[in-house]
C-alpha cells in the first residue's frame, strides 16, 4: 500500500521510497549487519546466519498469517498452539502408519479448521480476536496435552525411513542453504505479491480500513474475516509440519511464545493494529530485525534475562512510533 | 431584569459565519422557544451560551450584568443548564448518582444515602410519577431518563435551562408529563429556552418564540400574538442564492417510465407510516423534512439496511423487500451513505483503492487486480468528478471534505446504476464542489438515471428536485409538491408541523 502520490522522475521514486516504512526499516537492518559483522568476529559465518535464516524460517511463516489477519482488523495469538496442534496430529498420524504426505495434510487440515472455527467465532457471534483467539490459545494447547497424554513424541527413528520428510526440515540446498529457508522464502515472496495485486487481498484491506464502508461496497465482510483466520491457522500448521520435521518429534510445549514473536514483528514492520495498513514484505523485515536483534544479543552473551526485556521495549517503541507519526500526519490533514 | 441577554454575537468557523450579530433576551420565569430551519444557527447559539464555544463578537449580560463564559464550568457557576436532545446518562449508574455525577468526583467516596435523599427533593416535585434515586437508569423508561436528565441539570442551583429537542424522543403522555414539570420550573422563576420544531409545542407551551434563519435573528414575538403562518414565512422566506443546473424539460411522468415503485412501506420501529411514492426515469425526486422526520430512515428501508413491518418496493419489476443491501446495489439501486467518514470511505486508503471498492469484479482477471484498469477507471473518475489531487496515489484522508465526498460519489457511481440514492450529498462541502455535485446530478439524469435526494437544506431541495415529498414529524408524507410549488414556504408549512397543527385546530372548532 503506497502512501504517497508518484512524482516524475528519480527525485520522485527516491522519495517515495523514503517515504514506505520498509525502505526505512530494511536500512536499519542492513546497518546493524554491517555493525555486527565489525564488531563480531562470529556474525559473518556460515554458521551463524544458517541459524539466523533458520530461526526466520518457522517464524516467518506465522508471521505471514499473523499479518493476514491483522490487515482485517484482528489478530491471533492462537498461532503457537495452532502450530503445535498440528504437528500433534500429524506425528500421532504417522506412528500410527499413515504415510507421511497424508500425516502431513491431516494435520494442516487440522489447522484450517482451527481457524475456521476461530473465523466463525468472532464474524458471528461478534466477539473480539483478541479474547477468542486467547481463549483458542490454551483450548488447542489443551488438545495437545489430552492428545499426547502431556508426553513428547519423539519421530528421531520413524524419519529415518522418510528422507523426503526429513529433508524438509534439515535439509540443505547447495549444502548451504537450509531448505526450510527456501520454502519459507517462496511463501513470502508469493504472499507479498499476492497481497498487493490481488483482489482477495484487497477485500481484505477493505474490511480492515473501515468495516461499515466494506459492507456499503458489498464485500462480504464476515467471509473476509473467515478466510483470513482460516489462511493464518492454515499457515500455522504448515509452519508445525517443518516445526516437526526440523526437531524430529514434537513437544507439548513447542511454539509457545511465537504468536509475541509474530505479533511483534508485524508491528515493527508498520502492520497497523487496526486493520488496514501494513504489507507482507514490512511485517517480515520486522521479524528480520527481532532475530538480528536476539542473534545479537546471543552473540555478545547477553543474558537471557534482558532478552525478553531488550525486545518489548523496542516493540513499544515502534509503537510509540506509529502513533506520533499518524497523529502528525492527521494534525496535518486536518 | 433580564435573565439572559445576548448583544451582537456572532461566530465564524473557518470562513464560513453561522452568527451574524444576534440579539436574544430570556426574562426569569418564561419559556421562550427559539426556531429556525436546520442548520440556522440554534445549537451555535446555545452552544455559545452554554461555554462549549466562544463567540467572534458580541456581549452576553446575566442579571444585567455583563458576563464572559469561557467554559463549561462558568456557564455552570452562573446557573446555566443544558438539557441535550440525546440523552447522556451512565445507563449502569443509579438515579442519584447520575444526578450527582459532577460532584462525586471530588474526594473518592461518597454516601449513595445522603444522595438518594438530596436526589429525591430534586425528582418529586419534578414528575407526579415518582422516580426512584436507587434505580438503574438502563431500567427507565425514555420519558423517566429525560427527567433524570433534567434533574441532572437543574441539581446545581439552575437559573437559565435551555431545553433542545426535549419532545423528539417521546410519546404524547409523556412529551405531557415534560411539559407539566417545565411549568413548575417557569413558576419557581427559571428562565427556559425552548428549541424545537413542534408548532404544538410552540403554541401551546411557550410564552415567546423568537426566529433565527441563515444566523440572523428575524423576529421575536409573544406567542399569543403570531400566526403559524407568520413563524412560517419567517423561517423560510429567503432567495435562493445558488445557481443550480437546469431542472428536466420534459419528463413523462407515464407508467412505462416509473422506474421505483414504493407501496405502503412501514418503518418496524415506528419511525415513518404509510410510504407511497412512485419514481420515474430521469428525475430527481426530493425528500424535504425536518431533522428527524425519518427521510434517512425511508431510505434505509428501501435498500434492505432497516427492518421493515410491510409493505413493498418494486424495481425492474420484482419487490424487493427482504432481498439483501448488497444484492440490491448489484442489480443498479444504489444508495451514497449520509455519513461519508463513517459508511462511506476508506480513509486510511488512496484514492484509487477507493474508487474501484464496489467495481472490484470487473477490473479483476483470475483473482488478480488489473492495475492499468484500476488507473484508467479512477483517472477518469477523478476527471470527470473533477476531484482536486496530487494524483491517484494520494490518501483519502489528505484530501479536503468537498474532495472526499467527490469520492465517495465516484465509488458509489463506479458501476452505472440505474437509481441513485443520495443522502445528504454535500453537507459539510465546500460551495465549489456543492456546486459540482450538483451538475454531476444532473448530467446523470441525462444519461437515464433517476435520482432520490435527501436533504435537509431547503435551497438545495428547491434549486435541484424536479419533484418534492414533504414529510412531517410523524414520519409520513404530508404532501408531494412539484414545479412552482417547490418554494421554500410551502415546503416550509408542510414539514414544519403547521400543517397538521392548523388541521388539528380545525377540527377542534368544527366538533366544538
Amino acid at each position: 500500500m503506497n502512501e504517497i502520490a508518484p512524482k516524475p522522475g528519480i527525485k520522485g521514486i527516491v522519495k517515495k521510497l523514503s517515504d514506505v516504512r520498509e525502505t526505512s526499516l530494511l536500512m536499519i537492518i542492513i546497518l546493524c549487519a554491517v555493525i555486527l559483522t565489525f564488531t563480531n568476529e562470529f556474525f559473518f559465518t556460515t554458521a551463524n546466519l544458517q541459524t539466523v535464516l533458520g530461526s526466520i524460517s518457522i517464524n516467518g511463516i506465522l508471521t505471514i498469517g499473523m499479518i493476514v489477519v491483522m490487515i482485517t482488523g484482528g489478530l491471533d495469538l492462537s498461532v503457537g498452539s495452532v502450530m503445535c496442534m498440528s504437528m500433534a496430529f500429524a506425528a500421532q498420524a504417522i506412528l500410527s502408519g499413515v504415510p507421511p504426505l497424508l500425516a502431513c495434510l491431516i494435520g494442516i487440515a487440522a489447522s484450517a479448521l482451527s481457524g475456521l472455527l476461530i473465523g466463525l467465532v468472532v464474524t458471528k457471534l461478534k466477539l473480539s480476536h483478541f479474547i477468542v483467539t486467547l481463549c483458542f490459545m490454551g483450548i488447542y494447547r489443551g488438545v495437545v496435552y489430552v492428545m499426547t497424554a502431556g508426553k513428547s513424541i519423539s519421530l528421531v527413528s520413524t524419519l529415518k525411513d522418510m528422507p523426503k520428510l526429513a529433508f524438509l526440515g534439515s535439509g540443505y540446498i547447495g549444502s548451504y542453504i537450509p531448505f526450510t529457508f527456501v520454502i519459507f522464502a517462496l511463501l513470502a515472496v508469493a504472499a507479498d505479491l499476492y497481497a498487493r495485486r490481488s483482489t482477495r487481498m484487497r477485500k481484505l484491506y477493505y474490511t480492515g480500513s473501515n468495516e461499515l464502508a466494506a459492507g456499503h461496497s458489498g464485500i462480504n465482510t464476515d467471509r473476509v474475516k473467515i478466510g483470513a483466520c482460516v489462511a493464518c491457522s492454515t499457515l500455522a500448521g504448515v509452519a508445525g509440519i517443518i516445526y516437526m520435521s526440523k526437531y524430529s518429534g514434537v513437544s507439548t510445549s513447542a511454539g509457545t511464545g511465537l504468536e509475541m514473536t509474530a505479533l511483534s514483528a508485524a508491528v515493527i514492520g508498520g502492520v497497523s493494529m487496526n486493520g488496514g495498513k501494513g504489507t507482507v514484505a514490512g511485517g517480515l523485515l520486522g521479524l528480520l530485525f527481532i532475530v538480528l536483534i536476539q542473534d545479537a544479543m546471543n552473540l555478545f552473551s547477553v543474558q537471557a534475562f534482558w532478552q525478553d526485556l531488550i525486545r518489548y521495549v523496542i516493540v513499544l517503541l515502534a509503537v510509540i512510533l506509529d502513533v506520533v507519526q499518524e497523529t502528525a500526519r492527521k494534525k496535518k490533514n486536518s | 431584569m433580564n435573565a439572559l441577554e445576548l448583544k451582537g454575537i456572532s461566530k465564524s468557523f473557518g470562513r464560513n459565519q453561522v452568527l451574524f450579530g444576534v440579539d436574544f433576551a430570556l426574562r426569569p420565569g418564561e419559556i421562550h422557544a427559539i426556531m429556525g430551519e436546520n442548520g440556522a444557527g440554534k445549537s451555535t447559539l446555545m452552544n455559545i451560551v452554554y461555554g462549549n464555544l466562544k463567540p467572534d463578537g458580541g456581549e452576553i449580560y446575566i442579571n444585567g450584568q455583563k458576563t464572559a463564559i469561557n467554559h463549561v464550568l462558568d456557564a455552570q457557576n452562573l446557573g446555566i443548564c443544558f438539557v441535550h436532545q440525546e440523552i447522556a446518562l451512565c445507563q449502569d449508574a443509579t438515579v442519584a448518582e447520575n444526578i450527582f455525577m459532577s460532584q462525586i468526583g471530588r474526594g473518592g467516596k461518597y454516601n449513595l444515602k445522603t444522595l438518594a435523599a438530596k436526589a429525591k427533593e430534586i425528582l418529586d416535585p419534578l414528575s407526579s410519577k415518582p422516580i426512584d434515586p436507587y434505580e438503574i437508569v438502563e431500567r427507565l423508561p425514555i420519558s423517566s431518563q429525560q427527567v433524570v436528565e433534567i434533574a441532572k441539570a437543574i441539581s446545581n442551583n439552575c437559573r437559565i435551562l435551555i431545553l433542545d429537542e426535549p419532545t423528539s424522543s417521546l410519546s404524547g403522555a409523556e412529551a405531557e408529563a415534560l411539559h407539566q414539570m417545565i411549568h413548575r420550573l417557569r413558576e419557581n422563576g427559571i428562565g427556559i429556552i425552548y428549541i424545537s420544531h413542534r408548532m404544538s409545542d410552540i403554541f401551546e407551551q411557550c410564552d415567546r418564540v423568537s426566529v433565527l434563519r441563515d444566523g440572523h435573528m428575524v423576529a421575536t414575538y409573544n406567542v399569543s400574538e403570531v400566526s403559524v403562518q407568520q413563524l412560517v414565512n419567517d423561517m423560510a422566506g429567503r432567495e435562493v442564492d445558488m445557481l443550480y443546473p437546469e431542472k428536466a424539460a420534459d419528463l413523462h411522468r407515464e407508467e412505462s417510465n416509473v422506474v421505483l415503485d414504493v407501496r405502503g412501506l412501514e418503518d418496524a420501529a415506528g419511525k415513518f407510516h404509510e410510504i407511497n411514492f412512485r419514481l420515474y426515469q430521469g428525475e430527481v425526486l426530493g425528500f424535504a423534512g425536518l431533522l428527524g422526520a425519518g427521510r434517512s430512515e425511508i431510505m434505509k428501508g428501501i435498500v434492505g439496511l432497516r427492518k421493515l413491518k410491510g409493505g413493498e418496493v418494486l424495481f425492474q419489476g420484482k419487490n424487493i423487500v427482504g432481498m439483501r443491501t448488497k444484492d440490491i446495489f448489484d442489480s443498479g439501486l444504489v444508495m451514497l451513505p449520509e455519513d461519508r467518514k463513517k459508511q462511506g470511505l476508506f480513509l486510511d486508503m488512496n484514492i484509487r483503492q477507493n474508487t474501484v471498492a464496489t467495481y472490484l469484479s470487473e477490473i479483476t482477471k483470475n483473482g488478480i487486480i488489473d492495475r492499468k484498469k484500476e488507473r484508467e477507471l479512477t483517472q477518469s473518475r477523478i476527471e470527470r468528478m473533477n476531484i482536486r489531487c496530487v494524483g491517484s496515489d494520494q490518501i483519502v484522508r489528505s484530501l479536503s471534505g468537498g474532495n472526499q465526498q467527490k469520492v465517495l460519489v465516484a465509488k458509489t457511481l463506479a458501476k452505472k446504476p440505474e437509481i441513485v440514492i443520495m443522502d445528504e450529498p454535500t453537507r459539510g462541502v465546500d460551495v465549489g464542489a456543492k456546486a459540482e455535485i450538483h451538475r454531476l446530478l444532473r448530467d446523470l439524469t441525462h444519461e437515464g438515471v433517476s435520482v432520490i435526494l435527501v436533504s435537509s437544506e431547503l435551497n438545495e431541495v428547491i434549486g435541484m428536485c424536479d419533484r418534492v415529498e414533504l414529510i412531517d414529524g410523524s414520519g409520513t408524507i404530508v404532501k408531494e409538491v412539484l414545479g412552482d410549488e417547490i418554494n421554500s414556504d410551502t415546503i416550509m408549512y408542510y414539514i414544519s408541523d403547521a400543517y397538521r397543527y392548523e388541521q388539528s385546530n380545525r377540527e377542534v372548532s368544527i366538533n366544538e
